[in-house]
């Protein structure tokens, strides 16, 4: 068959000329407004505020190369504390995402193939919708005086003495709220990849080392457990990289005393006018961000080869 | 056998109750005839009449909808191109920064990609005088330019499943590369190339962040409308309009949903039929 392979498509393509076009458009087009864009922000991290339109200056009576804001990072109290913040907030959504997704993706691998798929369906769902309602869904029900709040109001009175009894619950506005609707909008992130992993794993593994005599829970650590775990770094980061950098959540359900980096970020650059510094800061956010990224780059090539590679 | 998974049965029905008992209260109370949003005034459908009859908001849903799209036309014309691009052609100058450039603006978080689309387009105002006022058409390009990546990582991830056999095959039967490209190729992504557009469409029509960075006076989007009202509290007729985006979305994936199924079904069968015709 395959003697000679004279002809392939892509051997034609660029012997006409076309895979020029076809490589160029979006080539350029991502080189011009992502990659410009970017260096313009990477520019303007080294600038000096100005009070000018656009209110940057370089040259001229402003040096070219301004360290003010790389060093405002790391000697303003408010730049260390979002960024710990951020971390910190992003990490607990992350765990608890993979608290509650581990055993429900399990759970989906484990219900008859009718119904899986249409379970799947109403995982993915509330992902098409819009992501803006779904944290007002919940800022409706944290609310002081929606029926969550004081269903939670009232058995919390029950179980606790007298004087410890509250009118309503302060969930709004807290980085506690943070961190659940984080929990409730990425938790789909968290699902998909690890029942995906999970999908793959041979029962006849887990019936062996049942017939061995292992208990459940001992075949769940031993067997399950390590196989799946390129699949939970991989939900783990889909969920932990758009977290660390998340915007409408804290602005919307946050406190503003504590504020997230994502929320700095705006405020330098919409309130503050001050380019420089949000520059500054979202380039320690990507900073911060490679490595996590690095990672899951790693292992979304292995939990796509799938387990035990 | 296995034992049966209570516990994780347990945990599926919580998480399904987390899922779904927000997005329920939010309808219920869509039908509160009360003016505050949280405490039941009895059964009504004002807040539908209400929001019906905003010319506002039906304003910034066709603008968002016609942002939608435009964008997502593009976005997925561009993402096919790379998909096939990154899949077909090997090597090519410049392939690793290519990648690079259409892995990054996904993990990108959005307020950077907000900030650095609007320094990009006051700077070009300032050095070209374009764009003279951001609104429509800055929007649509910023909107091109982040769903794009989302549609090349779906036709790429579809191009290299795909059984690259049968493009040979054809061109070996003497059919012209176009007609490889267009009976072929096209086809067995056509699934892909769709849900792309659909995925597209979905992020332009539900974006904020980035949308707020380069809208401009005058162009309200649907999601922006949302933000400046929701940033001020809860307030009734939203619960109106996600009642009405939650019905309208959950048909229209379960519609794509089988029309897919479908297409691919089709596919499936035509590509089992050629070949055991064959034998």
């Amino acid at each position: 068959m395959s003697v000679s392979r004279p002809f392939s498509i892509a051997r034609w393509f660029h012997r006409r000329g076309w895979s020029d076009l076809i490589i160029g458009l979006p080539y350029g087009w991502l080189l011009l407004l992502f990659l410009l864009p970017f260096l313009i922000v990477l520019a303007m991290s080294v600038g000096s505020q100005a009070p000018t339109a656009p209110p940057v200056g370089f040259g001229g009576e402003y040096p070219w190369i301004n360290p003010r804001g790389y060093q405002r990072l790391f000697t303003d109290d408010l730049y260390i504390r979002s960024f710990l913040i951020s971390l910190m907030n992003a990490g607990l959504a992350t765990l608890l995402c993979l608290g509650l997704g581990y055993p429900m993706a399990l759970g989906l691998t484990r219900v008859a193939k009718s119904w899986r798929n249409i379970l799947l369906m109403l995982v993915i769902l509330p992902f098409w919708t819009s992501f803006l309602l779904r944290v007002y869904a919940w800022m409706g029900l944290m609310g002081k005086s929606s029926w969550f709040n004081q269903l939670l109001t009232d058995g919390w009175n029950l179980l606790v003495p007298v004087d410890w009894a509250v009118k309503s619950i302060p969930m709004m506005h807290s980085n506690f709220a943070v961190v659940l609707v984080m929990v409730y909008t990425y938790l789909p992130f968290m699902i998909l990849p690890l029942y995906s992993s999970l999908e793959r794993l041979d029962p006849t593994l887990d019936e062996a080392a049942m017939d061995l005599g292992s208990r459940p829970f001992r075949v769940f650590l031993d067997v399950t457990l390590p196989q799946s775990v390129p699949g939970i770094i991989a939900g783990g980061l889909l969920v932990f990289i758009p977290a660390a950098g998340e915007l409408v959540i804290p602005t919307l359900v946050g406190d503003a005393s504590t504020p997230m980096i994502g929320r700095v970020i705006a405020d330098e650059f919409n309130s503050a006018r001050d380019w420089p510094m949000a520059s500054a800061v979202a380039v320690a956010l990507l900073v911060l961000m490679v490595g996590p990224t690095m990672l899951y780059s790693r292992y979304q090539a292995r939990a796509e080869e799938g387990p035990g590679k | 056998m296995r034992r049966s998974p209570v516990f994780l049965i347990t945990v599926l029905c919580f998480g399904f109750a987390f899922f779904y008992i927000p997005i329920l209260s939010m309808m219920v109370y869509s039908f509160n005839g009360s003016r505050l949003a949280t405490v039941w005034g009895g059964f009504s459908t004002k807040w539908y009449v209400s929001l019906l009859s905003n010319k506002q908001v039906i304003a910034a849903a066709l603008l968002s909808f016609k942002i939608a799209v435009v964008s997502a036309t593009f976005a997925t014309i561009l993402g096919t191109m790379a998909g096939f691009a990154l899949s077909r052609f090997r090597k090519f100058r410049g392939r690793t920064l290519f990648s690079g450039l259409v892995t990054a603006p996904l993990i990108m978080p959005e307020v950077i990609t907000g900030i650095s689309m609007l320094m990009f387009f006051i700077l070009t105002a300032n050095w070209i005088g374009w764009p003279g006022a951001r609104g429509f058409s800055t929007i649509t390009l910023a909107h091109i330019t982040f769903s794009m990546v989302f549609v090349t990582t779906i036709v790429q991830a579809r191009l290299g499943q795909a059984d690259r056999a049968i493009e040979e095959a054809a061109m070996d039967l003497g059919s012209r590369p176009w007609q490889v490209l267009w009976d072929v190729t096209l086809p067995t992504a056509f699934t892909a190339i769709l849900s792309g557009w659909l995925l597209a469409f979905t992020i332009s029509l539900d974006d904020v962040v980035i949308t707020s960075f380069t809208t401009g006076p005058g162009s309200t989007t649907l999601p922006l409308l949302i933000w400046s009202k929701v940033k001020l509290g809860v307030t009734p007729d939203i619960n109106a309009l996600a009642t009405i985006t939650v019905v309208v979305v959950g048909i229209g994936v379960a519609l794509a949903g089988w029309v897919m199924h479908r297409a691919e079904k089709r596919r499936l069968a035509d590509e089992r039929m050629a070949f055991s015709s064959n034998d």
